[in-house]
């Protein structure tokens, strides 16, 4: 459903940064909550400091202090985004307690500007570094200290805290846990990172410059494609260069192969952390067949310099394509073969089953995203629902299963794992003829495009502003990490702390992603 | 239980017979860059221009350590003087030798006598993830699975510094990291070695320079073992462990 008060557009569309209806900020709550209960989701909620919009785009004056809020909202069921600005200063009242799927980007907005949403329920840093806002009030810029904060407390005489990380067991990235435990059973779980945050945001403004594409890289190196298909869409966009077909297809292809890769591997550690040996050892291993994939087409197995703005800086060809299609046929014969021995082992599904569950309506209030949504009987997905790139031409169906819990995020997994080989052998086999690269053009001037791609692990949402020279004012990343901690959060209560690793490895979360 | 023995059968045994061979790199791979100093135009600074670590420098120095392996250079270079190799062994033991000249490389010597017989045979490493962006962590990872099976060197990661040799470090350090890492590397019991992988934790990679990270952990610990790359491939992680430890 979509509200008049808001400004619609489609994904991978440029606007004038005037274009979009810059409201009272009580008009803007009430719109966005509504919108929200309507069946909208909040894909990015981020301010931008005012001083940094050309004069153009404001109304008035820019006040010192002043940061404009952006919120876009997806609309499944149209395939379309809305978006809406409104000014703030100081403070506001906060969406949370009437829209919980905004805690998060207000907490963000919070550390990044120091502007206060009154009536936040958690109000403390998600990555812990210093405001970016230089005219903020001296009162509210205390220095932070990484993992100092207000954690929460339980009271009584058996509950203990137990406090996990930064440093992790295993070859993984760093981040804080908290279990509020009561003797095996988590009543809470409290995730507090920032441990990789790495000034990617700042680091872009002003931007594009000869690094961009290498921080897109990077972002969530195990999501290389998905983060450079996200920014080369946005950039397409805003520059008014369309595609090859050719390049689209090879994009497409990239990004299954990444869901591929990630989604083997993470069948064969939970499989591992149930102590199933036989499918964690096989999948360990075929996850590689699937990265070497990638490999033979760029010669990176994460896919770096494969994707760039106006297309791909390599191309699949002759000889390669038939090797292709049978290391393919290989690969998927082995996953098929070392997944359905878990669906056939009675003490894995014991393991899976109910372990970790998420109800629909708590996937729903919070805008989980990815597989993690899809295993509460929630059908989204964006190559769906917002179809870009090669996916306009060639729809890959929705996988969902409804239990919510360990076994759903699997099985999930798995069926992607069929239709996204489906989807590439299909690709392989109508091979679109044409150039891999078009000529890029200038950048649009005082505008914004919003590009959403889904990415193995739910919705990447990327949306650029640019000043009226074209260069980057400000450029939003939203890894479908940022939406999908809490789940992982819902899914521990009530769970024995024991199977903490098992939820965990169901949602696979990126800390960088989120960090930044 | 019949059908888990029939497939493991179907699997066969995976485990490559490195060092013995070395197992086929990709047609693509980006390994040991090599300039073609005769068709470097005069003048022309193009690549350096391109690169966005200033990895290149006057003289056609290569810094490996600041390196991303991109591409970028070659797309950039109007008269293909350079090319990327397929040579998987880059690994040093300082920084000076990553600053590549003249196209030879010297790779990695081993251990002293003495450090030889405390490691060569039993060497377990505490990995510390300080930023990376989880494609080093990935590829370190798959150094534990069945095709390479690292155990078979006497190499593990281990879950406590305490039970450590070393430290393995991958990413740029952040700030808010850095404590974390400098506490993780009291924790290993002396004498201990610290080993870095990929261009973030050499030099920072393309977060050089930013305020919230160290610029890798050279500013930060003593470092024994470089392994340049974005990411670095298992290959070069596992041909530098080895040099190392004076088993290749």
């Amino acid at each position: 459903m979509s509200f008049p008060v808001f400004k619609t557009l489609r994904n991978c569309q440029t606007i004038g940064l005037d274009d979009v209806p810059l409201v009272p900020t009580a008009d803007f709550r009430s719109a966005v909550i509504a919108a929200v209960e309507g069946g909208s989701r909040i894909c990015a909620l981020f301010g931008v400091p005012k001083e940094r919009l050309a004069p153009e785009v404001l109304t008035a004056a820019p006040s010192q202090g002043a940061v404009r809020f952006f919120a876009v909202l997806g609309n499944e069921d149209e395939g379309t985004l809305s978006i809406i600005a409104t000014d703030v200063r100081g403070s506001y009242a906060a969406l949370t307690p009437d829209c919980p799927q905004a805690h998060w980007f207000e907490r963000e907005i919070f550390e990044q500007w120091g502007i206060v949403p009154e009536g936040h329920p958690w109000l403390k840093p998600i990555r812990f570094h210093k405001t970016y806002n230089k005219n903020q009030d001296p009162a509210n810029a205390a220095e932070t200290t990484i993992g100092v904060t207000d954690f929460f407390r339980m009271q009584g005489s058996e509950i203990h805290d137990v406090a996990v990380g930064p440093v992790h067991a295993g070859i993984i990235e760093p981040g804080h846990f908290r279990f509020e435990c009561h003797g095996e059973n988590v009543y809470h779980l409290e995730i507090s990172l920032g441990y990789q945050h790495r000034g990617v945001e700042p680091a872009l403004i002003g931007g594009p410059t000869k690094r961009t594409l290498h921080y897109m890289e990077t972002l969530a190196g195990d999501t290389t494609i998905g983060h450079t298909m996200a920014y080369a869409h946005l950039m397409e966009a805003i520059m008014g260069v369309s595609v090859t077909a050719r390049a689209k297809t090879i994009r497409g292809i990239a990004l299954e192969l990444e869901r591929l890769a990630n989604h083997t591997g993470d069948l064969g550690a939970l499989a591992g952390d149930v102590g199933f040996l036989p499918t964690a050892s096989y999948c360990g291993r075929i996850r590689g067949d699937f990265l070497n994939l990638t490999a033979l087409l760029c010669g990176s197995r994460f896919g770096r310099g494969l994707v760039v703005p106006g297309g791909v800086a390599f191309d699949l060809d002759g000889p390669l394509v038939r090797q292709f299609q049978d290391r393919l046929g290989v690969a998927f014969e082995e996953v098929s073969a070392a997944v359905n021995l878990l669906w056939d082992t009675p003490s894995v599904l014991a393991r899976f089953e109910n372990a970790g569950r998420v109800s629909t309506k708590t996937a729903e209030g919070l805008g989980l995203v990815g597989p993690a949504a899809r295993a509460c009987d929630i059908g989204r997905d964006a190559r769906y629902d917002y179809p870009a790139g090669i996916f306009r031409f060639s729809q890959i169906p929705v996988s969902t299963w409804n239990t919510g819990d360990v076994f759903a995020r699997a099985y999930v997994r798995w069926l992607e794992i069929q239709r996204s080989v489906t989807f590439i052998r299909n690709q392989l086999e109508m091979w679109p003829e044409g150039k891999t690269e078009t000529e890029t053009n200038h950048i649009a001037p005082n505008s914004l495009a919003v590009s959403i791609v889904e990415g193995w692990r739910g919705e990447i949402c990327h949306v650029a502003l640019t000043d009226s020279n074209g260069s980057f004012s400000h450029y939003k990343i939203v890894d479908p990490s940022f939406h999908n901690w809490i789940g992982l959060a819902m899914a521990l209560r009530n769970q024995q702390i024991s199977d903490f690793p098992l939820c965990n490895k169901s949602f696979n979360l990126s800390y960088c992603g989120h960090d930044l | 239980m019949f059908n888990v023995l029939f497939k493991t059968a179907g699997q066969k045994n995976r485990t490559m017979d490195y060092p013995k061979s070395i197992p086929a790199l990709p047609e693509r791979f980006r390994g040991l860059p090599v300039i073609d100093a005769a068709k470097c135009g005069a003048g022309c600074r193009r690549c350096m221009e391109a690169c966005p670590t200033d990895a290149l420098r006057d003289g056609m120095e290569i810094d490996l350590g600041r390196c991303l392996f991109c591409n970028q250079c070659l797309r950039a270079c109007p008269n293909g003087a350079i090319r990327f190799s397929r040579e998987h062994r880059l690994a040093t033991r300082t920084r000076e030798d990553l600053v590549l000249k003249g196209g030879s490389l010297k790779l990695a010597e081993s251990l002293d006598k003495e450090s030889r017989r405390l490691f060569g045979r039993s060497f377990k490493l505490r990995e510390v993830s300080a930023g990376g962006c989880n494609a080093c962590e990935a590829d370190t990872n798959v150094l534990g699975t069945v095709a390479w099976d690292l155990g078979r060197f006497g190499v593990q990661f281990v879950a406590s510094p305490r039970h450590a040799d070393g430290l393995f470090i991958t990413g740029p350090v952040t700030g808010n990291m850095r404590l974390a890492l400098e506490k993780t590397y009291e924790a290993v019991p002396a004498p201990k070695l610290v080993i870095v992988s990929g261009a973030c934790a050499i030099s920072g990679g393309p977060y050089v320079d930013h305020p919230e990270v160290c610029n890798g952990a050279g500013p930060v610990l003593p470092v024994d073992l470089y392994i340049p790359g974005c990411p670095p491939h298992p290959l070069t992680i596992l041909d530098g462990i080895l040099r190392l430890l004076s088993r290749i």
